[in-house]
Order: C-alpha cells, then structure tokens, then sequence
C-alpha cells in the first residue's frame, strides 16, 4: 500500500536522488511527447477532432444516466450481465462474489487503472484469490511490489537492469541478461501458461457504447484478448464516464486516443466486445466510487472527459521530473491531481500543489480538459477548507501582505538583495526548500525599480 | 465542501431514506441529479483525407508499425508466399476454402485452448484502414475469437479496393454491423514496457502479414 503520511514533494526527493535516473526518466518521456507531436501534427483535422472530442464528452456529462440505462439494456439482451458499484468496496466484493460462485480462485487482469483504484488485487489476495497483471509492464511491478508509476507506462521508472534482475528472481531467467527482447521472451512464456490455465479474466473498459452495448478494450500485447477470450468469465470493469453514445464516435476517440498516448496511429488491438462466446459468460461492472459527486462539481466535472492517455503525464515538466510514485494515488500526474483530491481532499491535499501551472496539460489533453485551471481551482477550495496546511498559508499570508503594500515590497526586497549577497547561509539552507536542486544566480545590484528611476530621461 | 467520499455516501443514504435500495437505481438518480443541462453532441465531420494514395498510405503505415505486406494479383501467388515465408510452420489454420491446400480448417466449436500449438492463422479481412494499417476481422470470418491472438502469425487477405482512408470512414460501414465480437488488429502484437525499447511478438503474434489482392 502507499504510504500515506508523506507528501508529493517528500516523495518526489526521493526519486529525485538518484539524478541520473531522474534525467533519463525526464529525457524518455519528452522523447514520448515529440513522438505525440509529430502524430498529432500530420492530421490537418487534429484541433478539429479534439473539439469533437471535448464536444461529445460534453454530451456524455449532460445525458449520463440515460446513457447508461441505455447501455445496461442493450447489454443485457446482448447475454451480458450488468452489475453497479456505488463504490470500490461494492466493486471488490461483486467480484469476488462473481469468482466465488464458479469456484474460481486465480484470476488473469489486463490494464485497468480502475482496479487499481479499487484496490482489487489486494482485496482479492486477502480473500484467498490469486490475480495476476498480464500487460507486461504491469506483470514487472507487480512481481516487484510495487504499484504502476504511469497509466500508459506502468514500468516507467525502472531500468533493464532491474527488469532483468526481477525476472531473474521470480522468473529464474539468466542474470545478467538485459536484452528487453530476451526479457519479453520470457514474460510470454511465463505469462502464456497463465492465460491457458486461468478460467477467468478480468479487463478494463476504454469504451462503452450505449448505442450497441458493446464495449471497446484497447491494447498493443493482445493480453487482455488472450485472457478474455480463454476464460471461461470475461469480468470488465468500468468506471461510468467510459460510456460514449454511437459506435461511430470511436473513429473520433480512437484516433485521438494513441497519437495523444504514444504517437502511434492506434493500438494493435482494439476489440470489441459485444456478446459473450458460446459456454461463456460475461459480466460489466459499472462503477461510481466518487464520480457522481465529481459529476455535480461544474469547476471539476470535465475531469471525467478523460480517456487515459498519459500526454499530460508526459509534457508535465513536475511528472517528468517526479515520476509516478510521488503521487501517492492510482492514477498519476496532472489529470490524477485533480481527480484524486476528489476522492479524499486530505489525503490529496498536495497533489493541485505538484504543478507550475504551466498549462502545457491542458494543451496537449486530446478532449480538451482545461486541467492547469481545474489545478488552481482545487488549490482555492482546499486552501479555503483549511487542507493546505499551517506553512503554505502563513508564507501565502505574509506575501499577500507584502505585495499589497509598496513599501514593504521594496524594503523586503532590499533585505533580500543583501542576504542572497553577504550571507547566503541564511537563505541557502536545508530549512529553505527553494535551494533544493538549486542554485541562486548572483543577486543583481539594483531592484528594476530602481535602475528604472536612475536611467530614466 | 466536504470530501467527495463523504458527499457520495451521504447522496447515496439520503437516496436509501427515500426508499431506493439497489445500487443501480441509486447510482442513476444520483448521476441524474449531478449531471448539468442538456448539450447536443456535435456531428462529426465528412474530413478530407490528408493522403490521396490510400493504397500507397496503407502499405507505408503497416511496414511502419512492424507488419509485413505484399501487393498480389491472386491468391495463387499469396499461398506461393506463405509457403515461402512459413516453410517450417507446422500447423497452420484458416477458415478460408481457398488456403485448403497449405491450411486446416479447424472445428470452430473445439475448446480455445486446443489452438495453442497454431503456427499461422490465415484470415480474410473485409475493410482495413490506410491511416493506420489496421485491418478488420468479425466473428463472421473468424469464428474462434483467440486464434488471431494465440496463433504464432498472423496472415490477413483484404481487396484492395476495401482499403479505406480513415476510421471516420471505416466506421461509416460497419455503423450497423451486427457481430458478436470484432477487432482491428494493426500490426503484430508488440511492447515496449522495458526502457521503451519496442519489441515485437508480446503476447499475440510476432509476425503480421497482409495480402493486398490488387484488383
């Protein structure tokens, strides 16, 4: 489990120690954001289609509950079995009562930040229930204990060489050997066997169709295929704002939807299930679990416009530099912040902090979610609930202060000019965290105001 | 305001005092109460491809996401290919008359789990779309839903003149369609969860083919 007593800043200082990781980390995933950019560039429509996006999303919010009533019956006469979760413990529990009745006690999972956010896998474990991640990403974390530090990249934290010696443990493969390609190797044959023993599996849900019933899984492995469509109980889980009106609306999402991700121009697979395969049986897990109440906030609700493709993650200059953990919550990076503080306001209290507000987010988002401005937004109603703590609103107080009386702006000015200057200590300590990863630039002779009086005619 | 967990659970006990028992019904009122006014969805465009070559596009887009892919001028040259190209596979499939030669048909109503030893499954496509080399299969042209996953490779046969430019397009034709299950597949199945180093053959197959009947 996350710890919960440290903050994103005390988090991001331990990722950031080791400076070589943090660099290469940082360098991996702008290298991910230009391949973004150069897909998103060669579509003339591009703007257009974000629009559309953000324009059908819009509809979605607007027309929710009948969307949904719409997708249950379709589904149902589809041969699909329809469950609803008011929250995560509902959604466990559903699960496992799904398991229990067919006697099943292992489980394979695709990627599904939901489960994550249920915590699922350790609600199952803890009920005797053994469930194993077959993206291969997810499958490295897991055997390290360790939750996804990205949505799209869940290993992104890590080096071959801990790949290859987590494998080597767990895996018994030859030590030493980082060939990824080797390393994959491995992972298909161990995860092979998973997917011809496991009578059940559980995937994520990218779409949903009201239109059809039918729901759009999206991968590039093929695991949540090989999982579904061996099991004998294909399990998807969704969190309600998954649902879109028309099977025509994927062609908008889905080319939106990797470019903005990876840059690629779609994922290998993207699959659509509609009715379960003769002998076997399928179950759709609707979730709220917060989404509802979010639903209701008009400044945050089109948080829930999100079709989870990381290019916010990847752009943000805190994400890239922080990574994934420091984020304490399931789903990480810019879009996480300002989902998770609605969730729990003082367990994420920090996060709408872990930002330069910067907006480069709220640029790249594919549906157009204004999230740097839902970022301040948060900042505003969690320092006026009093979340915010005792420091960042006694330095907000004294520079409220400070810049609405001229002079003492000038004179604090003036005092600082000469600290930076002749006692830099007093500044540049460990009690002052600006100094962390930084160095002060000498400090300039005059204030611009006063070598604006001096040189002006 | 207070924590959302707090407001969720106090909407869903205040919807309980009033008589709504299960979690749907009491999920659909909330959403219902939370959900702004109305907003029509916009319609979505006819855009005008930015390629004019679809042929052309298709077959640079597939070689860029790791596919192989051949223009033929009849499915005699295809099976010649495939002998070529798989001379050691050792079971091969396809639901396709055509391929009896080279290819079993298997018995769709077999257990899944029978289909593990598939060396090459061999697959017509009715549409595929040149922006992204994606092809589309149905349960209508393959009915075991695992073997394009399971199998070693994947070889797919699609008409030239079924290649459309974009998926707006795509979906335009398969608006209606009734299947039970369908797919675009774009390429072999791939990862690249280590270092972001790509690598081909993750799960499903490590080689994807196209055929192109150039008619």
């Amino acid at each position: 489990m996350q710890q919960q007593t440290k903050d994103h800043a005390t988090l991001a200082a331990q990722f950031n120690k080791n400076e070589p990781r943090v660099d290469w980390h940082d360098e991996t995933l702008w290298w991910v954001r230009t391949k973004r950019d150069i897909a998103a560039h060669t579509l003339p429509e591009w703007e257009a289609l974000r629009d559309l996006a953000s324009g059908i999303k819009n509809n979605v919010l607007s027309n929710m509950s009948a969307y949904l009533a719409a997708f249950e019956k379709k589904a149902v006469q589809n041969g699909v079995n329809v469950h609803w979760a008011a929250d995560a413990k509902e959604h466990n529990e559903i699960i496992h009562t799904i398991l229990k009745r067919h006697g099943i006690n292992q489980m394979v999972k695709s990627k599904s930040m939901l489960t994550e956010e249920c915590h699922l896998n350790h609600y199952l474990q803890e009920h005797g229930v053994e469930v194993i991640d077959t993206d291969l990403g997810e499958r490295i974390v897991q055997l390290r204990q360790e939750p996804p530090s990205h949505i799209v990249l869940p290993a992104i934290h890590l080096k071959k060489e801990d790949v290859s010696n987590t494998f080597h443990e767990h895996l018994h493969t030859e030590k030493g050997n980082n060939d990824p390609n080797f390393l994959t190797a491995a992972a298909r044959q161990h995860l092979r066997e998973k997917f011809l023993t496991r009578r059940a599996a559980l995937t994520g849900v990218n779409f949903a169709i009201a239109e059809t019933g039918e729901f759009v899984v999206c991968t590039n492995e093929g695991n949540a295929d090989m999982g579904a469509h061996l099991a004998d109980v294909h399990i998807a889980s969704m969190g309600f704002e998954k649902i879109i009106p028309l099977r025509k609306h994927l062609g908008v999402f889905l080319r939106l939807l990797t470019r903005s991700a990876t840059g690629q121009p779609i994922t290998t697979y993207s699959s659509h299930f509609r009715r379960p395969r003769k002998g076997q049986e399928m179950h759709i897990v609707i979730v709220d679990n917060g989404r509802s109440t979010q639903l209701g906030r008009a400044d945050f609700r089109n948080s829930l416009k999100c079709i989870r493709c990381a290019a916010c993650f990847n752009t943000c200059p805190v994400y890239r530099r922080s990574g994934g953990h420091s984020y304490h919550t399931a789903i990480a990076g810019p879009i996480g912040s300002i989902l998770a503080p609605n969730l729990d306001m003082k367990q994420y209290a920090d996060l709408p902090f872990a930002s330069t507000l910067c907006g480069s987010c709220s640029n790249v988002c594919p549906v157009k979610i204004n999230i740097h401005e839902q970022l301040y937004k948060w900042r505003q109603v969690l320092g006026k609930d009093g979340y915010t703590g005792k420091a960042k609103e006694l330095s907000m107080k004294g520079m409220t202060f400070t810049l609405s009386h001229p002079a003492v702006y000038k004179t604090a000015g003036k005092m600082g000019r000469w600290f930076i200057k002749n006692v830099p200590f007093v500044v540049n300590n460990g009690l002052n965290p600006w100094y962390k990863e930084r160095d002060m630039p000498e400090p300039p002779k005059a204030s611009f105001g006063e070598w604006y009086k001096k040189n002006r005619k | 305001m207070e924590a959302a967990k707090e407001d969720t659970q106090e909407q869903y006990a205040a919807l309980k005092a009033e008589g709504i028992k299960s979690s749907r019904d009491a999920m659909l009122k909330a959403i219902k109460q939370n959900q702004p006014a109305f907003i029509e969805a916009p319609s979505v465009p006819a855009f005008v491809p930015y390629f004019d070559d679809a042929l052309q596009k298709y077959m640079d887009v597939l070689k860029a996401i790791g596919g192989r892919v051949y223009l033929v001028n009849n499915y005699e040259e295809i099976i010649q290919q495939i002998e070529a190209d798989f001379a050691g596979a050792k079971k091969v499939v396809s639901f396709e008359k055509t391929f009896a030669a080279i290819a079993e048909m298997p018995d769709a109503t077999n257990d899944p789990h029978g289909f593990a030893d598939v060396d090459v499954c061999i697959t017509t496509s009715p549409l595929a779309v040149a922006e992204n080399g994606a092809v589309w299969i149905s349960n209508k042209e393959m009915p075991v839903r695992v073997l394009p996953f399971i199998a070693q490779s994947l070889v797919a046969v699609i008409h030239k003149n079924s290649i459309v430019p974009t998926m707006h397009d795509a979906y335009d034709i398969i608006a209606n369609e009734e299947y039970a299950f369908a797919i675009f597949i774009a390429g072999p199945s791939k990862t690249a969860d280590i270092e972001q180093s790509l690598v081909l053959g993750a799960h499903g197959p490590k080689i994807m083919t196209v055929f192109i009947i150039n008619e």
